[in-house]
């Protein structure tokens, strides 16, 4: 019959099998990624007890970070002192300068900046070390001497994380709002006690500050959590790992903008 | 890397972060200076509230003695039910007129009181009786129209 022969080999059906195939993957691996997260929760209890393995990521995850953090963060406020200028002084509220620095940084700029910059610093290098472990049979290694990997290698990298990047971003904010004070201040000449006082009217605490810190507490989850399970999950391959690395970073971005998408919509729907 | 060295870094970068949350929380921000326990309640009727928001500044002669709480609509008398959250610093007297002022020309709207002359004083769960809506500019601009057309019309 040709109708069948057609059918068996038709680019149609290829293609909906592909799709189907890819589905299947894709719910699969979101699973194998929840069990994964659920599981690194459930062995974190060494992470805490023995604090020095978590201290020692701590290192390679936030402090490395540092550089490129302060210095991201100083040149995001300054643009923004300057771009902000711009527009403000039209309306002649150039005082106004402060608000607008100060609010896009600890609302949005600065977890959201941080965090990109931390998945593709922090996150990439966390995915191809654990990666590289699986692939030279470290982490089979460890198992055979009753070591849980997760216990003793995924959880205090997951922990590292969490706790380092709100201090990033706090960082990020606190440099961003220094280069604006450098360039609308000290460069531009906006009145400095303005800008000060009406940046202090304008942000509060709890709306501002205090959500921004969730907010980034959340970004940490979600890469670090991204950034782990990729390098877990990675084939035991040097092509693998780098299309671990990149999908990391990719995936974690786009985790990030569409989580800071919902955040704040839940945050500061209904403010003025 | 020797151990002491690695928990230097990360002791400097966690002292390093948390100045940074105090000084964001500090220079920055500022704590909602009337918070729930500082501070009592009284309620304001307006046949027209404007643009005001909730947490608007109160002021009285300028400085600012509070901040809006919830605003409402009143079914009763169609009117709006402004919450004025105020400082128990700060006393005013039981006749204390209430407006809804701008600040500035394109500014934000805040309410503005004016002490009156009672020796009583509002209290929790008082409500102001002299109260003055917003000036909406529509209305304004059909006030002046229809003077207008009067002035203009034969006699």
């Amino acid at each position: 019959m040709p109708m069948t022969c057609d059918w068996k080999n038709s680019v149609l059906k290829r293609t909906i099998e592909n799709l189907g195939n890819r589905t299947i993957q894709g719910v699969w691996r979101i699973g194998f990624a929840a069990r994964f997260f659920v599981a690194v929760l459930l062995h974190s209890g060494t992470a805490f007890r023995r604090f020095g393995l978590t201290i020692r990521e701590m290192y390679f995850t936030g402090v490395l970070s540092l550089i490129i953090i302060l210095v991201s963060g100083l040149f995001v406020g300054m643009v923004l002192g300057l771009q902000g200028y711009e527009t403000l002084q039209i309306y002649g509220a150039e005082e106004a300068l402060g608000i607008l620095v100060a609010l896009s940084l600890v609302r949005e700029l600065g977890p959201v900046v941080a965090a990109l910059l931390f998945a593709s610093r922090a996150g990439s290098a966390i995915t191809a070390e654990i990666g590289l472990m699986k692939a030279t049979e470290q982490l089979s290694a460890m198992e055979m001497m009753a070591v849980d990997p997760i216990a003793r290698v995924v959880a205090p990298r997951f922990w590292a994380g969490v706790i380092s990047m709100p201090l990033l971003a706090a960082l990020f904010s606190a440099m961003g709002i220094f280069g604006g004070y450098l360039v609308g201040v000290q460069l531009i000449g906006v009145d400095e006690g303005a800008f000060w006082s009406q940046m202090k009217s304008a942000v509060d605490f709890e709306q501002d500050i205090l959500n921004g810190v969730i907010k980034s507490m959340v970004f940490g989850v979600a890469i670090t959590t991204i950034a782990l399970f990729e390098g877990y999950d990675a084939p035991p391959t040097a092509e693998g790992v780098s299309g671990a690395t990149t999908r990391t970073v990719v995936t974690s971005s786009l985790a990030v903008l569409a989580l800071d998408f919902v955040l704040t919509a839940f945050m500061f729907r209904g403010l003025n | 890397m020797n151990k002491t060295v690695l928990d230097l870094w990360v002791g400097l970068f966690v002292i390093a972060g948390i100045a940074a949350l105090l000084f964001l929380a500090l220079k920055v921000g500022s704590m909602n200076a009337v918070s729930a326990s500082n501070s009592y309640e009284v309620v304001a009727r307006f046949d027209n509230i404007g643009g005001l928001k909730p947490r608007a500044p109160i002021k009285s002669a300028g400085v600012v003695v509070g901040r809006v709480g919830d605003i409402r609509f009143d079914n009763e008398t169609f009117e709006a039910a402004v919450t004025l959250r105020l400082d128990n610093r700060y006393a005013f007297p039981k006749d204390t007129s209430a407006a809804i002022m701008t600040s500035g020309l394109l500014g934000e709207q805040y309410v503005g009181l004016e002490a009156g002359g009672d020796s009583r004083m509002l209290k929790n769960r008082d409500q102001i009786f002299i109260t003055q809506s917003a000036v909406v500019l529509e209305n304004l601009i059909g006030r002046f129209m229809y003077g207008q057309a009067q002035e203009g019309a034969p006699q």
